[in-house]
């Protein structure tokens, strides 16, 4: 494997586990919106949940950025130029979201107003975030010699952006719904467990058609894409089954315990799905970056600079590990922080 | 305006704005883990009310430090692109390392407030040391790239542009790392201590009980004894990191001290503006031969002056009066905290006599003042660098983005850098008026 093979395959690995855990904590901010004072306490779990954890999940979102600026500087330069707009956009969401969060733990006066920002800005956060995948498939950048820019009334009026945003929403929506489900049967909250996994049951079809529909309005542009996305077929196939076991799990009753569905199960298996779709997704995307203008072999950085990265990514991980696991502990298993009313 | 002077207009003001809740977000967690081991040391319950309630306003003002420093790192690539390109393959490596001690912060800070009730004691030490130590991490690891910048190391560039003979560890142990990043360090230590200081001097401002005024002049005495200590020391340093660009960066030094020609017992120019017209320190004072000593230690020390180069290289004149500003309130701030200090020694201790007002007015001044002093010296770090963005290497023009767009989102951050602070302020004041020290000490006893 060359040395840039091996640095887009962090980067997608370090997408995928962001792409997952963002779902989670703005479908979370979401469903805490939506379920705000909801008898079932579906509402409080989602927000049980997202108090400790959103600060880590938007670290994840600087360590994003920080690794691509790393590994594909020329990479940064381009997304850092096209993507200007957008990104302020999302930055400001962010900014206000996060200040919310901190200050209604403060002064409970300002909880309505948090649920609110912190519900709405969980689908437009995210919306932002999936538009990256229409523009580096190619059609949506002018290029005027040297310098680079977003077509934006183009892409405003593409129905592929809207496609898109409707599949990361679904996906959204979903996999928060599953992960809350199982968060609220390991909770022992058992109405609120029953809420989301009817929302999961509704979701988990419409993401898989609003991913369809997304491959068949493919912008002329983005044909190279699908051509590449047929020779990966068996990801997608694999990953179809991961979904049918996750879905059917939803069914699966639990062993000598009343209560129906295994969400643990489904939850795993889905995301086993997404993963499956996200290897095919990204073999089909090489050698780009951004169609045409950017491969990984121009954008990639200095060799001497990705090994010593490489290394400092193993040592940090070994060393924040048992941070990680304390933290797990304290606040996804610990039954005195998830039983309480 | 051009697209470059808005580019830094736009990305001063974010980091301006962030480097005060910064500030902040390294300085309290020292003093949260000092209150937290003098309680357990003394068993004075006072220290611990210290510690929780500079938690909580640790807390809030954690809340703006993330996201305005999410906004920082993100519109490096936003709004420096080309700078952006040299930094991923040069000195990307503390970034990294950087985002592993902001995991290290935010883990320990949310174990810390939302899990504390869980926790036995030591490990609620544990919890805002690792804090503590994830904050002033995140600020040196920073601060590595801000050095390079000033004294670029590890790398060969071409005149085409293309970089090679890459030493990441080189670039981030440049000449000035040391000295620069431990100067950051120290000074937001520094102002942490005297943020606190100004606190507890406007609360022994008014009349109030004998135990809350106690409580107080606690407080007051801890936190000036580190801000004394963290004053001298940042004065060391500082003069320390002036040698270092009598060394590396002569024609910033020379702009600082507004200097034309090159000589030995250069003179020290204190106060005064540089005139451009008849290019010389005007209405300053002039100590004979002590730039030439402060440079190098010696009095026949050789500082060169601007002349000796190229015009369209010489930093603005105005970082002159930046650099004194900075001088200037540092060396104000160790004389109050140690004229405070030796009052409350004499006068306060043996002789059981209050604070004076107008020394309690000059302490309440101390926070704001040293904060102040930290916007400055960025300030004079970043414009007397130009019109370089990586010194020698790359200029601001080159590092900017070309995008025309700036205006419009520099406007809507500036709402929202304003809409934050008053948030802050507002918060802050709401949650302490609602829980007052006298609540904190009721729930302590009952």
């Amino acid at each position: 494997m060359s040395e840039e093979v091996l640095a887009i395959l962090m980067m997608w690995t370090f997408i995928f586990i962001y792409s997952i855990f963002g779902s989670i904590d703005f479908g979370a901010g979401f469903w805490a919106m939506i379920y705000n004072n909801h008898k079932t306490m579906a509402g409080r779990i989602a927000n049980r949940f997202l108090s400790p954890t959103w600060e880590i999940t938007n670290t994840f979102l600087v360590l994003l950025v920080v690794a691509f600026v790393g590994f594909f500087p020329k990479g940064a330069y381009t997304l850092g130029t096209v993507m200007l707009v957008p990104v302020s956009l999302i930055l400001f969401l962010l900014a206000i979201r996060s200040a919310f969060m901190v200050f209604s733990y403060s002064v409970q006066g300002y909880r309505r107003t948090m649920f609110i920002i912190s519900g709405i800005s969980g689908l437009l956060i995210p919306s932002l975030l999936i538009a990256v995948l229409p523009i580096s498939q190619g059609g949506f950048i002018a290029v005027d010699g040297d310098t680079q820019s977003l077509l934006l009334s183009k892409l405003l009026t593409s129905p592929t952006l809207y496609l898109y945003v409707l599949f990361g929403l679904t996906s959204e929506l979903y996999l928060s719904s599953l992960f809350l489900a199982d968060y609220a049967r390991v909770s022992k909250k058992e109405d609120a467990y029953r809420l989301y996994r009817s929302n999961a049951i509704l979701l988990g079809p419409l993401t898989l058609i609003s991913a369809l529909f997304t491959l068949l309005f493919i912008t002329p542009e983005s044909r190279w894409l699908i051509d590449n996305l047929m020779d990966q077929k068996i990801w997608f196939i694999l990953s179809l089954v991961a979904f049918l076991i996750a879905y059917f799990s939803l069914w699966w009753p639990k062993q000598n315990r009343p209560g129906i569905g295994r969400p643990r199960l489904t939850l795993l298996a889905t995301v086993l799905q997404y993963g499956l779709a996200s290897v095919g997704y990204g073999l089909a995307h090489l050698p780009y970056i951004v169609y045409p203008d950017l491969t990984i072999y121009e954008a990639f950085t200095a060799p001497e600079t990705f090994y010593s990265l490489m290394i400092m990514y193993i040592v940090g991980l070994a060393i924040l590990a048992p941070g990680f696991y304390i933290f797990w502990r304290l606040f996804l298993k610990d039954k005195r922080y998830l039983q309480q009313e | 305006m051009d697209t470059v002077v808005l580019a830094r207009a736009f990305f001063g003001t974010s980091l301006g704005f962030h480097i005060i809740f910064a500030t902040l977000g390294v300085g309290l967690p020292l003093m949260i883990v000092i209150a937290e081991i003098i309680h357990q040391v003394k068993g004075d319950n006072d220290y611990a009310i210290m510690a929780k309630r500079w938690t909580k306003a640790f807390a809030v003002l954690l809340g703006v430090a993330i996201p305005s420093g999410t906004i920082v790192g993100v519109q490096l690539s936003l709004l420096w692109p080309g700078f952006m390109e040299i930094v991923g393959k040069v000195i990307s490596l503390p970034f990294q390392i950087e985002i592993f001690a902001f995991f290290l912060e935010a883990l320990f800070m949310s174990i810390y407030v939302y899990a504390a009730d869980r926790l036995p004691r030591y490990f609620r030490l544990i919890s805002v040391f690792f804090v503590a130590l994830g904050a002033v991490a995140s600020a040196i690891l920073i601060s590595a790239v801000n050095t390079w910048m000033n004294t670029p190391d590890g790398f060969k560039i071409k005149p085409d542009g293309t970089i090679y003979d890459v030493s990441p560890w080189d670039a981030f142990f440049n000449p000035s790392f040391l000295s620069s990043s431990f100067h950051v360090a120290i000074t937001a230590y520094m102002t942490g201590a005297f943020a606190v200081a100004s606190v507890a001097a406007f609360k022994l401002l008014k009349k109030r009980p004998e135990r809350e005024r106690a409580y107080h002049l606690k407080g007051l005495f801890m936190s000036l004894t580190v801000a004394l200590l963290m004053s001298f020391v940042s004065a060391v340093s500082g003069h320390h990191s002036a040698q270092i660009l009598h060394q590396h960066s002569p024609e910033k030094l020379a702009a600082a001290e507004g200097l034309f020609e090159t000589q030995r017992y250069a003179p020290l120019a204190i106060g005064g503006y540089t005139d451009p017209k008849t290019e010389e320190v005007k209405y300053g004072i002039e100590i004979p031969w002590a730039l030439s000593w402060l440079a190098a230690g010696k009095f026949d020390t050789e500082v060169k002056g601007l002349y000796e180069f190229p015009r369209e290289t010489w930093p603005p004149f105005y970082v002159h009066t930046l650099f004194n500003l900075m001088v200037g309130i540092g060396t104000l701030l160790l004389g109050l905290a140690a004229v405070a200090l030796a009052y409350w020694w004499f006068f306060v201790k043996r002789k059981g006599k209050p604070f004076p007002k107008w020394l309690l007015w000059s302490l309440v001044l101390s926070g704001p003042l040293s904060m102040l002093g930290i916007e400055f010296g960025w300030v004079f770090s970043c414009s007397g660098r130009q019109p370089w963005t990586i010194y020698r290497v790359q200029t601001t023009a080159e590092a900017a983005t070309k995008n025309e767009d700036l205006g419009v989102l520099f406007l809507l951050f500036l709402g929202l850098y304003a809409l934050l602070s008053v948030l802050t302020v507002l918060i802050l004041t709401a949650y302490f008026k609602r829980n007052p020290v006298s609540k904190d000490m009721e729930k302590l006893q009952s």
